[in-house]
């Protein structure tokens, strides 16, 4: 007996003791959430009421409300962050226009080679860098451009660098995060459905509304998600294609450049807060069943 | 079974902040040193290295984009190799974008050493993050202006904190293509009806408020502006104002260097403040552009290399100091970065002969004209008074200015 391996042993030390097997097993990836994840959100939290010394720059550990207070007295934050909601919902209604329509032909029209091809297509963006991107787009806004070189034949010329360029690039960014599920809610839509509503006469705007839309709409919430919490966070596109400040920049600028880690910490809640708050309602929709 | 994993994870945020607060306890008695504040800057004690030993094999540094080439912008323009062969001391270089930047990378623990301005070296200084250093190891410190030793911005109490390395001025640089009149005023930048309004560019930092400052010196003189970084609120508001009708006509703020290099290059800046070493880089490619010390003076830099306090390669950052004042490298630098050289004998060492006049390297009254950057403090410096905007509030209006 003493021969046997450790594992072995271990083995028999667990057998038939179920809930010491499930919290061996859950151990690893709770820690991982509790300590990396919220632990960090925590810290986050804690760190938002401490202060900065004006003069060192150092951290000061007292608590105070100072900093929410800066925040909420400041209008200049109270713009800032409704243009971050504000580009956040734009960018989202603008990739569910693009996409509903892909992803509609994708899932119900496209033979099976060419959805191949456009599944690709959507996916291939994924594969470059995320900076080589945003700075593609920084050289085709700019000045001498391609986007101004084309369109001077007509008298036009490009919207330049700013809020448009910002709504431009972010749309286009996230696109394949909102075609993928709504591809995949489409594809979960049986197509009997479609017949049926047309065997009982429903024309197709009306099965259109009445059957597909409420089927696919958990879909698009949880595409939704995506758009808008990674427009909420972003900070380098506003920087590269516009001067405009997101929430981003202003917690990169007090973290990177000012070094007020309370007053960014502060700030940073507020997409914490408005995400939860994102959160509760897509839930409400039905959009985490269809992930 | 979501309750109970909801339990959990409120234990978990219960534990965190339990431990968060009760670590906190021993330190928040520091929060009151803001009557030391006023009263003159006194340095936490560091120690200061007695002798060099062999080196490390290794050196991280912070530097300002340009004092650390390796020959990899041009083949010609290399100090760093012949250093790493000398010493053996590895070199890594870590550009950072503004002063800001740097001293949070310092705080960081990972560097040497910095090529530190002087709105940086104070506050590294207060915040013990720089070690004085002992300038007899040194050698060619004594071949440094004295103009530039034992200064407010990189000494505290008689000791130094740094080793000067050289000093210029902000320029103000334009395409010739476009502006067609070579501006001689930071007007160019602040006229409020400019012609190139959405292709001027200004620097994105909290300390270009200065710049805004300084204009105001010499175009308002009731306002009695005396020094840019030392403003009190109607002064400040005065400047701040300036620079929210400005903001109108910005089409892009710049702090990466090689973002106004790519702005210059494609037509979408015409106009700005700049660094000569970003007009050199720009000749290099062959773009046009024309720069000029306007009339109204300028902010501008001196730079001073300092020691990490808790350095991990004090020799090599002590070698490195004194190779990069040594009349030879002094000169390299200040060419390539276009400023004034620290040390009196690099000008014998440029090869373009006239260097030195033509940066007034020797020119102290010169000098006398550039607002040097330094660190915004409450107290004001003269009669007026604890009533001036510190750097936070510096800070704050930056953002406002932006929205």
């Amino acid at each position: 007996m003493s021969r046997r391996s450790a594992g072995a042993r271990l083995a028999d030390r667990l057998h038939g003791r179920r809930r010491v097997q499930v919290g061996l097993l859950l151990s690893g990836p709770l820690a991982w959430l509790g300590v990396a994840y919220l632990g960090s959100l925590v810290v986050l939290f804690v760190a938002a009421f401490w202060q900065l010394d004006d003069f060192s720059g150092k951290v000061v550990h007292s608590y105070s409300l100072d900093n929410f207070r800066t925040l909420w007295d400041t209008p200049v934050y109270r713009t800032i962050v409704l243009r971050t909601v504000g580009i956040a919902a734009l960018v989202t209604i603008t990739d569910i226009l693009l996409a509903l329509p892909l992803a509609f032909y994708m899932a119900k029209i496209a033979s099976r080679r060419v959805r191949g091809i456009l599944v690709v297509a959507v996916l291939m963006p994924l594969w470059a860098s995320y900076l080589v991107k945003v700075y593609a787009w920084r050289t085709m806004l700019s000045n001498d451009g391609i986007i101004n070189w084309a369109l001077a034949p007509f008298g036009l010329s490009g919207p330049g660098y700013g809020f448009v360029a910002t709504w431009i690039v972010f749309s286009y960014l996230w696109l394949p995060y909102m075609i993928l599920p709504v591809y995949a809610g489409f594809e979960r839509i049986s197509n009997s459905l479609v017949d049926a509503s047309g065997d009982l006469g429903g024309r197709p705007a009306t099965t259109f509304m009445r059957v597909v839309a409420p089927l696919v709409a958990p879909a698009v919430v949880a595409g939704s998600i995506f758009t808008f919490s990674l427009t909420l966070g972003d900070y380098i596109t506003p920087q590269l294609v516009s001067s405009s400040q997101f929430i981003g920049n202003v917690v990169y600028a007090n973290v990177g450049v000012a070094n007020n880690l309370p007053l960014a910490a502060a700030f940073a809640t507020v997409p914490v807060v408005v995400m939860v708050a994102y959160l509760l309602i897509a839930r409400r929709l039905g959009a985490f069943e269809s992930l | 079974m979501t309750k109970r994993v909801l339990m959990a994870v409120a234990v978990t945020v219960a534990l965190f902040v339990a431990a968060g607060c009760g670590g906190d306890d021993s330190s928040s008695s520091s929060g009151t040193t803001s009557g030391g504040k006023s009263a003159g800057l006194k340095p936490p004690k560091v120690a200061m290295a007695n002798s060099v030993g062999q080196g490390e094999g290794k050196l991280n540094v912070i530097v300002w984009a340009g004092y650390a080439e390796d020959g990899s912008e041009d083949k010609s323009v290399d100090w760093v190799t012949p250093f790493e062969k000398s010493t053996g001391c590895q070199v890594d270089a870590k550009t950072g974008n503004t002063s800001d930047e740097m001293v949070t990378l310092m705080r960081t623990g990972r560097y040497d050493g910095v090529s530190a301005s002087g709105d940086a070296t104070l506050r590294l200084i207060a915040g013990g993050d720089a070690a004085p250093v002992n300038t007899k190891l040194v050698p060619n410190y004594g071949d440094i202006y004295a103009g530039l030793k034992n200064q407010y911005w990189n000494s505290a109490a008689g000791q130094m904190y740094g080793i000067p390395h050289g000093r210029g001025a902000n320029i103000l640089m334009w395409n010739p293509k476009v502006v067609k009149q070579a501006p001689t005023s930071w007007g160019a930048v602040f006229d409020k009806n400019s012609p190139y309004k959405g292709k001027i560019t200004a620097y994105d930092s909290p300390i270009y408020i200065a710049d805004a400052a300084l204009y105001l010196q010499k175009h308002n003189p009731e306002l009695k502006i005396t020094n840019p970084y030392e403003l009190d609120q109607k002064q400040f508001d005065a400047a701040i104002n300036l620079l929210k009708t400005q903001r109108g006509n910005v089409g892009q703020y710049w702090s990466d260097y090689t973002k106004e290099q790519q702005a210059f290059a494609q037509g979408d800046s015409v106009v700005g403040t700049s660094w000569q070493v970003i007009a050199n880089l720009l000749d290099a490619d062959k773009v046009k552009v024309a720069t000029t010390l306007p009339s109204e003076g300028s902010t501008g830099w001196s730079d001073t290399w300092m020691i990490a306090a808790k350095a991990k390669h004090p020799n090599c950052m002590y070698k490195w100091m004194n190779w990069i004042v040594s009349p030879k490298t002094n000169a390299a630098v200040a060419e390539w970065f276009g400023q004034a050289p620290s040390n009196a004998k690099a000008c014998d060492y440029t090869s373009d002969k006239g260097f030195c006049d033509t940066f007034h390297a020797a020119d102290q009254a010169y000098f006398d004209k550039v607002k040097y950057w330094t660190t915004p403090r409450k107290d004001c410096g003269d009669a007026r008074g604890a009533v001036c905007k510190d750097y936070s509030a510096w800070v704050q209006a930056w953002t406002e200015i932006k929205g």
